[in-house]
């Protein structure tokens, strides 16, 4: 046992010691891990932000001043002023991804109660922001209504009204979200492409063929690149939490991190035994490298921190079950958002622990298989 | 006597050593000229800087007439030299076919089909490679993969032919007929000169001039002869060991090997019955039995792929044999038997260590895998490094070192562990003599003092000739097997190599690979049009980079898994993304802290899990109760009813319901929060329409919600053209991103440096094959979008194609680019991954537009070809627009090539540094 350990442990030296010696790679991960995230977390906005807007006022009167003043930064960029006849381009053209038109006498027919028309156009294809900024330029424009309309003639009162809090992020701070998740994909990514790169080197270099000659057992050797990438991507990911999403991004992290890293740890173990199992599977380099495309990115995209779980089809939310990411991405908002400990994530912990098992043994399998048909 | 180069002062540093230190010589002209000396003398450097190959560091070379530091001056004579690297077919392409590697250095030296063809078949006529026309390189054996690497070196008549250890691991017989094709190929193009470094002494008896070095310095010049009377030795073996320093040549002395002493254990150490490889329909080993006893050294003489190697890996079991039975020690060879596997030692042919660790670091890793006493371990590596010369290597990266030293450090790792076996497959090939002999001195001590078995396999005959048994194999069969004096007397020859040839032949003229042995007269070509046709260099020849294109993509139809998994993984990437990314947000989960629990409450809360958009759950009964289900995440939206919720309404006092939102995602609480705000509105309008009978003037103007391009907002047409960019950005430039650092890894990059192609050449054509690929794919999405998903293509086909074209030219540049600063494999996956996933789904306006963004990311992202190709792909899939309405994003999108293309220019060097 003390041998398997002892081999365990000097293959993995070995591992870091080369990756060491590969400096561009090791400046890409830092990179990565500081420069991606935090170029990410400030840049993206989950709700809404700058959106381009633009107004076509046919009215000019104090109340389509009144809305389209409603309309700023940082939600809004500064609205613009165009005539009917630019929409279209405006709008083809991809300059703004909103246009109101207020018609001619909107106020008028306003006092008067005829319900006058305003048009907001859409650009469609531009999914959150046009999701997102319907519903706002719609709230906004009802209050400004309303505000006027209340202070014109004393109207009526709402019975109900909402009282919303937002909890744990109660300025909807994107960068708080934004920032752990690409954390989380970068962990997977790096520790999949860093394990199955591994083994595909080894045999391409005829360097594997010569430890299984060795008295080493083919899980001492996955074993050993498992912990060395594994420690690598983990201790870049403890530093990145630390300096750059607590320090530079400040995001309050509400749970244990002691708990997410450990999480993490788990995670790492199943990552890096689909990038062996990838690994194995592939007979060279560049098949690696589509494979990992192939794996990677759905591995992202559905995990949940894009875009929520919920809306996903069935069937996608079913097969994501078996997805790593799922979980962690889980585990880590539980965690690091909502304070959860340990009574709460235990089910996502144990989930990504059978998942990382059931790849490491299909890979462990596939080893000596994959050797004797490269 | 006239000079085909000139050296004056010559030096060249790896780090602080020196590979090449302060050396003039001239070499002369039209002659066979030899390079000899020990491992990392500096051979292979001088010949690397004469060629131009490697980048002079320091001092002057003059070849063909000219300053080789001279960028003109190379380029001018580039194509009158040609450069064979060190090293089994390191500059041949393994899946091409023999015809298409010489093809593929015809096209680099610009020469037409027809002169190609022409000189193609005459190089493989005279080779004997004609027969194995078809057959792909990287299936030859060692012998005809140097031919054929001699084949690519001659096929524009170069004036000097400079070969590094071009027979090093070839037999003997192969190796002859090496030699006596070299002699015809100079016999009939007079006047060209040929430098060649070699570790066989007996094959430099043969050459015109020789360059004795050691150090990185000269230690004589002359013919033979010369060395020879200069030395006053008898063999010029023996001359070189004259010609070292005092202090090199103690120790050395005649090698004798005491006779063996029987073993009292009479268990047969190795023993092979029947043992039987196929692969597929061709038999490796057939049927091969052996019995070797302990402590005898037993040899393995043969050919090149004759299946020496095959029968070694099945002994150690790293191959399961198809027929037969293996036992070491008595015990069948498996390959789960970690306990032999201690107490055997094993050498693979090919150099199997890590290169990126220093030699000691090799030698500590592997005495640790085999648990040898941490305290001991110092004091056996150091004992190795003695034994084996490896001194003052011990930092040194192990991928640095020359040929031989590597050897040596593979052997000496075999050994680090005292093992009761060894099993050598070709341990000494590329290793200098004085190494060699000290290496036996020590196998023969192992056997003779410890008891140790060797088995090994060589292809030097005075090696064979110490074994105590040895056997001659061919095509997979044992020839014959006995003792090496025995086996000569039996032929009636003097030496072992005579015998040993004869044997082969004997085997070979009754089989049909005697084609490789034909070695008919060369007919002189004098009457061909192509001979010694003027030399002329252009900067950029559209020959030249079309050779490059026509390789690659042989090179990508000859491995279809890949092509299947770039084809098929873009159309499953485009099903997945498609049906699976939607910003619709649906099903979201919600729960009621009800403390009312009136009617009324429950009204209120029925409208809100009777809509599509929620789904209840288990009501909550206590605060606390919320917030840990909240934290959970089981609850995106929580929703609290005040007591005397129903009574407070009904006498028209306004009432609060607290609402609490899951904001972990943010995108989905501002989705919630509008629902919910949504739904409240609704749910008074209908209270309002109840309770009064009509709908009072809440609604005071209509805001009218025109969802352009995409009617329903429906994910699917808004998704479908935002994947084909995506897609087209990440498996051209990950496909691409290996393209050039592949090369670099496995060695064929000195092609590059090599020959007259130009970095510009290399490249773009590099990239056609890819681009060509891509389009593929584009053209496959196109469809599947439009017929299989009915996303309507609205606008111009033609201009999506073409921008497609543009955008594929640079996602493959920008792959392009990665490859050329990276140096493994490794870090341009890693970079091209990061580079290409982050800004594309990040920066180039899929969510939302680029002019949204901030910080840096907005500056990626204006200067990332997705987001160019993104809006034209909406633009003409949805907005139904032309190439007049977008071609500012076609202008940006082209202006990438350019510099991409500049980029990567930069980051490639035409020379070795």
């Amino acid at each position: 046992m003390m041998q398997h350990l002892s081999n365990i442990y000097r293959l993995g030296i070995k591992e870091l010691r080369g990756l060491w010696h590969d400096k561009v790679l090791f400046l890409i991960i830092i990179w990565a891990f500081s420069a991606g995230i935090y170029t990410k977390a400030i840049a993206i906005s989950s709700g809404l932000h700058n959106a381009p807007i633009a107004f076509v006022d046919e009215d000019r009167s104090p109340l389509s001043g009144s809305i389209i003043n409603a309309f700023y930064k940082p939600y809004f960029k500064t609205p613009e002023f165009i005539v009917l006849s630019d929409i279209d381009p405006g709008l083809d053209a991809g300059i703004y991804t909103f246009v109101v038109d207020i018609p001619p006498n909107f106020e008028r027919d306003v006092l008067a109660g005829k319900q006058p028309d305003i048009q907001v156009n859409i650009d469609a294809t531009r999914m959150t922001q046009a999701m997102i900024g319907a519903g706002y330029i719609q709230n906004i424009i009802n209050g400004k209504l309303l505000e006027f309309v209340q202070s014109s003639r004393s109207g009526a009162v709402l019975p109900i009204e909402l009282a919303t809090r937002v909890k744990f992020n109660p300025n909807l701070t994107s960068t708080w979200f934004s920032g752990v998740m690409e954390l989380i994909n970068i962990i997977t990514m790096l520790s999949i492409i860093l394990t199955g790169a591994a083994l595909v080197r080894e045999r391409e270099h005829g360097t594997l063929e010569h430890l299984l000659v060795m008295p080493l057992g083919a899980a001492e050797i996955m074993l050993a690149k498992v912990w060395s990438m594994g420690l690598v991507v983990l201790s870049a990911a403890g530093l990145s939490l630390y300096f750059i999403v607590q320090g530079l991004l400040s995001v309050p992290i509400a749970g244990s991190i002691p708990l997410f890293m450990f999480g993490a740890l788990l995670h790492l173990f199943s990552t890096a035994s689909i990038g062996i199992f990838l690994g194995t599977v592939s007979r060279n380099m560049p098949q690696l490298g589509l494979l990992m495309i192939l794996v990677i990115l759905p591995l992202q995209l559905f995990s949940g921190a894009v875009t929520p779980r919920e809306s996903m089809p069935e069937i996608v939310q079913v097969i994501m079950q078996v997805a790593p990411t799922t979980h962690f991405v889980s585990l880590a908002q539980a965690i690091l958002y909502r304070g959860a400990g340990f009574n709460t994530v235990w089910p996502n912990l144990l989930a990504i622990i059978v998942i990382g098992t059931v790849f490491f043994f299909i890979a462990m399998a596939r080893f000596r298989k994959s050797l004797a048909a490269a | 006597m006239t000079t085909i180069a000139q050296i004056t002062g010559l030096s060249h540093r790896y780090g602080d050593t020196f590979a090449v230190d302060n050396i003039d010589l001239e070499i002369p002209a039209g002659c066979l000229a030899g390079l000899i000396g020990p491992d990392g003398v500096g051979k292979s450097s001088l010949l690397a800087l004469i060629s131009g190959v490697r980048k002079i560091q320091d001092g002057v070379v003059q070849v063909l007439d000219g300053d080789m530091r001279s960028n003109r001056h190379r380029s001018k004579v580039c194509p009158r030299i040609a450069y064979m690297p060190q090293g089994l077919g390191k500059n041949l392409y393994m899946t091409l076919s023999v015809f298409e590697n010489v093809d593929f250095f015809g096209r680099l030296f610009g020469q037409g089909r027809e002169e190609r063809e022409w000189r193609i078949n005459e190089l493989l006529e005279s080779t004997g490679l004609t027969q194995f026309r078809n057959r792909p390189a990287g299936k030859l054996s060692g012998g005809m993969k140097q031919k054929l690497g001699l084949c690519c070196a001659l096929i524009h008549d170069p004036e000097l032919l400079i070969l590094d250890e071009p027979t090093t691991g070839v037999d003997p017989l192969s190796r002859r007929q090496f030699w006596q094709l070299i002699d015809r190929i100079r016999a009939r193009r007079e006047g060209m000169s040929v430098m060649v470094a070699t570790a066989y002494m007996e094959e430099a008896e043969g050459f015109d001039w020789l360059v004795a070095m050691d150090e990185g310095r000269v230690l004589a010049t002359g013919s033979p002869a010369e060395l020879m009377t200069q030395a006053a030795a008898d063999n010029l073996d023996a001359a070189f060991i004259q010609l070292l320093p005092e202090e090199k040549r103690q120790g050395h002395k005649e090698l004798l090997v005491p006779p063996r002493i029987n073993q009292e254990d009479s268990t047969p150490a190795i023993k092979a019955e029947g043992l039987t490889m196929r692969f597929g329909d061709f038999t490796a080993v057939d049927h091969v039995s052996f019995e070797i006893q302990r402590g005898e050294i037993f040899g393995f003489l043969g050919s090149n792929g004759c299946g020496k190697t095959t029968t070694m890996k099945m002994l150690t079991g790293l191959l399961p044999a198809t027929e037969g039975k293996a036992s070491l020690f008595g015990n069948p060879a498996k390959a789960h038997d970690l306990a032999t596997r201690k107490r055997v030692g094993f050498m693979t042919q090919a150099f199997s260590l890590y290169g990126e660790l220093t030699i000691q670091q090799n030698l500590v890793l592997h005495a640790q895998l085999f648990h040898l006493p941490e305290k001991t371990i110092p004091a056996r590596v150091n004992e190795v490094i003695e034994h084996f010369d490896l001194k003052g290597y011990e930092d040194h990266l192990a991928a640095g070192l020359p040929l031989g030293i590597r050897q040596r450090l593979s052997l000496a790792v075999a050994i680090i562990h005292k093992p009761e076996m060894l099993i050598l497959d070709e341990p000494t090939s590329g290793v200098d003599p004085v190494a060699r002999d000290s290496f036996w001195e020590l196998l023969i001590g192992l056997s003779r003092n410890d008891g140790v078995t060797i088995f090994i396999s060589t292809h030097f005959m005075n090696e064979g000739a110490r074994c105590d048994r040895i056997s001659l194999m061919h095509a997979g069969k044992v020839l014959a097997s006995d003792t090496p004096q025995a086996l000569v007397d039996k032929r009636g020859k003097q030496t072992l190599e005579e015998a040993f040839i004869d044997y082969l032949e004997e085997a070979t003229t009754t089989k049909e690979d005697r084609s490789e042995k034909n070695t008919g007269e060369i007919t002189p070509a004098t009457d061909s049009s192509f001979q010694s046709r003027p030399v002329f260099t252009s900067a950029f020849s559209p020959l030249r980079l079309l050779g490059y294109a026509y390789r690659e993509s042989l090179e990508i139809i000859r491995d279809p898994v890949r092509l299947v998994i770039a084809l098929l993984g873009t159309v499953i990437l485009m099903f997945i993304m498609g049906y699976g990314i939607t910003t619709d947000v649906e099903d979201l989960s919600f729960a009621v802290l009800d403390w009312d629990q009136t009617p009324q409450s429950r009204d209120y809360i029925q409208n809100m899990s009777g809509s599509r958009y929620f789904i209840e759950h288990a009501p909550i009964h206590s605060q606390a109760e919320l917030d840990q289900r909240m934290a959970s995440g089981e609850l995106s939206l929580a929703l609290a009813i005040p007591p005397n919720f129903g009574k407070d309404l009904k006498r028209g006092r306004t009432v609060e319901i607290g609402v609490w939102v899951d904001g972990a995602m943010p995108f989905r609480a501002e989705t919630v929060r509008g629902y919910a705000e949504g739904m409240n509105y609704d749910y008074l309008i209908q209270l309002a329409r109840r309770t009064l009978g009509e709908v009072p003037a809440q609604t005071i103007a209509d805001v009218e919600m025109r969802y352009r391009y995409n009617q329903d907002f429906k994910s699917l047409y808004a998704m479908v053209p935002a994947v084909i960019p995506l897609l087209l950005m990440f498996i051209p430039a990950i496909m691409m991103a290996l393209g050039v650092v592949r090369e670099k890894e496995l060695g064929s990059i000195t092609n590059l440096y090599a020959t007259p192609v130009t970095r510009l050449e290399f490249l773009l054509g590099k990239q056609l094959p890819y681009i060509g690929l891509s389009m593929i794919s584009f053209f496959g999405l196109t469809a599947l979008a439009v017929f299989v998903f009915g996303v309507p293509l609205k606008g111009s086909f033609p201009a999506l194609s073409l921008a497609a074209l543009i955008y594929v030219s640079a996602t493959t540049g920008l792959g392009l680019l990665v490859s050329s600063f990276t140096k493994t494999q490794i870090a341009a996956l890693v970079a091209a991954a990061i580079f290409t996933m982050l800004p594309t789904i990040s920066f180039s306006g899929l969510n939302e537009p680029v002019s949204s963004l901030e910080g840096p990311g907005a500056m990626i992202g204006r200067f990332f070809p997705a987001t160019y190709f993104l809006n034209i792909s909406r633009g003409i899939f949805t907005k139904a627009l032309e190439f007049s309405d977008l071609y500012a994003d076609f202008l940006a999108l082209a202006a990438f090539i350019p510099v991409l293309t500049l980029l990567s220019l930069m980051f490639l060097s035409k020379q070795e540094k």
